[in-house]
């Protein structure tokens, strides 16, 4: 230090430093425990909250002592056993789902056509959101009357509550997925010279698949609420009856167990439509782009 | 007005200089002549650039100079064909264009401009398979070509939300060039680059220049990237913009930077656009 020369308005010298070597600081990156990696997966952390859900139910009830009211966690899992194994949930689900897919996929194809038309034009666009803020607010079930007069008791009927249920919501995401497309990558798409449909089907769609997944999520849960709903109103819409008339039977009948056990069914099916199919779908697309967090 | 007797002054300089002597005989490949823009905002008509006339000749790196919001981007966008022109004509290889097209492929600003469900090769072969219509083989041997003059190879299977800024204009830069267009045209295209990252991109492009030689159209508000990336300046006046020169920087690279001639020629643009003053 002492031969470099130091400008007098420099109150302290340059200094240049001999890096440590790298090898010698040891691993830059440590893995983490087995435990530590434990605590930081989602599915664990979820499970943990279920356990303590399921823990904080059997006390509860065994304390209440009302099976006739609240039966406990344990009574219910073993009506939902003997109706698993006898096939009665299963069959019952079973005519759930089919009706509806028929509904969410009939209202989806709705969906699709209405955001097109409002995309095409200003016009259509104008009529959309003003349908939207009409009738996103109505409950479904509200038009359950009307769909009886029109249809009477029957799928159909259902099927129509359920187009209510979904067609806006997915209509009203889409269409603000596709005016939320930034204008650069809509200007990079058309510099490609592609034909219309190929520019929609290429670049607007997937640009906008964040929020139609979103939409289709949204939609999914209305539609699944939504029968369950319509069915205990309706009892028996096809040859067998649904879920919900599962649950609505079993409550007629002060089988709480199996009421109990219905509901289960239907809180599992949403859930593992939530964490299986639409999680994954997430985790194959918008969140591996990084178009979602 | 103060704009309007500018703008006569403007119109009178710009005809009688004529300093591309080979130019006289040569078909220029884009004819700006008499283009006019105006884009609208919530509440007003907002001219761009007023009366600009000028060509870009085959085998030059034109570059359009200004400050900021003198209309040069909009210009820019109106040769890509995305806004028309209110007057004036823009005729591109002889035809007037009407619409974007894969000829004048652009490189934009936005790092937004790569589509974010397609990995840097994916997002190079997208226009050559959709619009070229090449089969998904060529598409990638073509696009692994192009992933390799702007160095990029290994990262040609990642998304663009894994790549630095600097990695995504490359990306940018090789998609447009993969598709072979008439004339690159390029939007600012390291604005949003950090100092070094934007020095490196500069000199990587003009290498890549030397490869492939393509026409090139270059929007920028640094006089410095302007002289060091373009062969010859179109200066444009503060808003709106006009032509205020036409100048020649082909003999500049990064080796004659500091130079005197290369300062000059930064001071005497510098005069036009801001004045007298030097800053």
């Amino acid at each position: 230090m002492a031969n470099v020369a130091i400008h007098p308005a420099a109150r302290h010298a340059d200094r240049e430093y001999n890096l440590t070597e790298v090898g010698t600081i040891g691993d830059v990156a440590v893995p983490l425990s087995g435990f530590e990696r434990l605590t930081q997966n989602g599915a664990f952390r979820r499970a943990l909250v279920l356990i303590m859900f399921a823990i904080i139910w059997e006390v509860a009830a065994r304390w209440a002592d009302n099976p006739l009211m609240f039966p406990s966690l344990t009574d219910t899992l073993s009506a939902f056993k003997e109706d698993m194994l006898s096939g009665v949930i299963p069959a019952r689900a079973m005519t759930s789902l089919e009706v509806l897919i028929m509904g969410y996929s009939l209202a989806i194809s709705l969906a699709m056509i209405f955001t097109v038309i409002a995309v095409a034009s200003s016009f259509g666009s104008v009529v959309l959101t003003t349908l939207v803020s009409m009738f996103n607010p109505l409950p479904a079930l509200a038009i359950l009357p009307l769909a009886l007069l029109w249809l009477g008791v029957g799928t159909s009927a259902i099927i129509l509550v359920m187009i209510q249920a979904v067609v806006w919501t997915v209509s009203m995401n889409t269409f603000a997925g596709f005016q939320a497309v930034p204008e650069t990558l809509r200007m990079a798409g058309q510099n490609f010279g592609l034909s219309r449909i190929s520019y929609i089907f290429r670049i607007l769609i997937p640009a906008a698949f964040p929020y139609i997944l979103t939409g289709l999520k949204i939609g999914w849960a209305h539609a699944w609420r939504t029968l369950i709903g319509a069915e205990l109103v309706f009892g028996v819409a096809s040859r067998s009856g649904g879920i919900g008339w599962y649950i609505f039977e079993n409550r007629a009948q002060l089988e709480t167990a199996h009421t109990f056990a219905g509901l289960l069914t239907v809180i599992i099916i949403g859930f593992l439509m939530e964490n299986l199919v639409f999680r994954v779908i997430e985790r194959r697309t918008v969140l591996k782009w990084g178009m979602m967090r | 007005m103060v704009f309007m007797g500018r703008q006569d002054m403007g119109a009178s300089t710009v005809a009688p200089v004529g300093r591309h002597p080979s130019a006289v005989t040569e078909d220029p490949l884009l004819s700006i002549d008499g283009v006019s823009l105006q884009y609208k905002t919530r509440d007003s008509l907002v001219t761009a650039t007023y009366q600009v006339s000028f060509n870009a000749y085959p085998g030059e790196r034109t570059v359009l100079l200004g400050p900021s919001g003198c209309g040069k981007s909009t210009l820019l966008k109106a040769v890509g064909g995305f806004m028309k022109p209110v007057e004036g004509t823009i005729r591109f290889n002889g035809k007037p264009v009407s619409k974007p097209g894969p000829d004048r492929m652009t490189v934009f600003q936005e790092f937004e401009q790569l589509m974010p469900w397609k990995t840097v090769k994916e997002n190079i072969m997208l226009p050559l398979r959709a619009s070229l219509g090449l089969s998904r083989a060529e598409a990638e041997k073509l696009a692994l070509t192009y992933i390799d003059k702007v160095n990029l190879t290994k990262f040609a299977n990642v998304y663009p939300h894994m790549l630095s800024g600097g990695m995504k204009q490359r990306t940018a830069i090789a998609r447009a060039l993969a598709m072979q267009p008439k004339i690159l045209l390029m939007d600012e295209p390291f604005a949003a680059l950090d100092a070094l990252t934007r020095r490196k991109m500069q000199s990587e492009l003009l290498q890549l220049w030397e490869t492939i030689r393509c026409n090139m159209l270059f929007v920028t508000h640094s006089i410095e990237e302007a002289i060091l990336v373009g062969s010859r300046i179109i200066v444009l006046s503060p808003h709106p913009g006009r032509v205020r020169a036409e100048l020649n920087c082909g003999e500049f690279d990064f080796d004659s930077e500091n130079s005197r001639e290369f300062n000059d020629l930064k001071d005497r643009i510098s005069a036009m656009l801001f004045g007298k003053d030097k800053h």
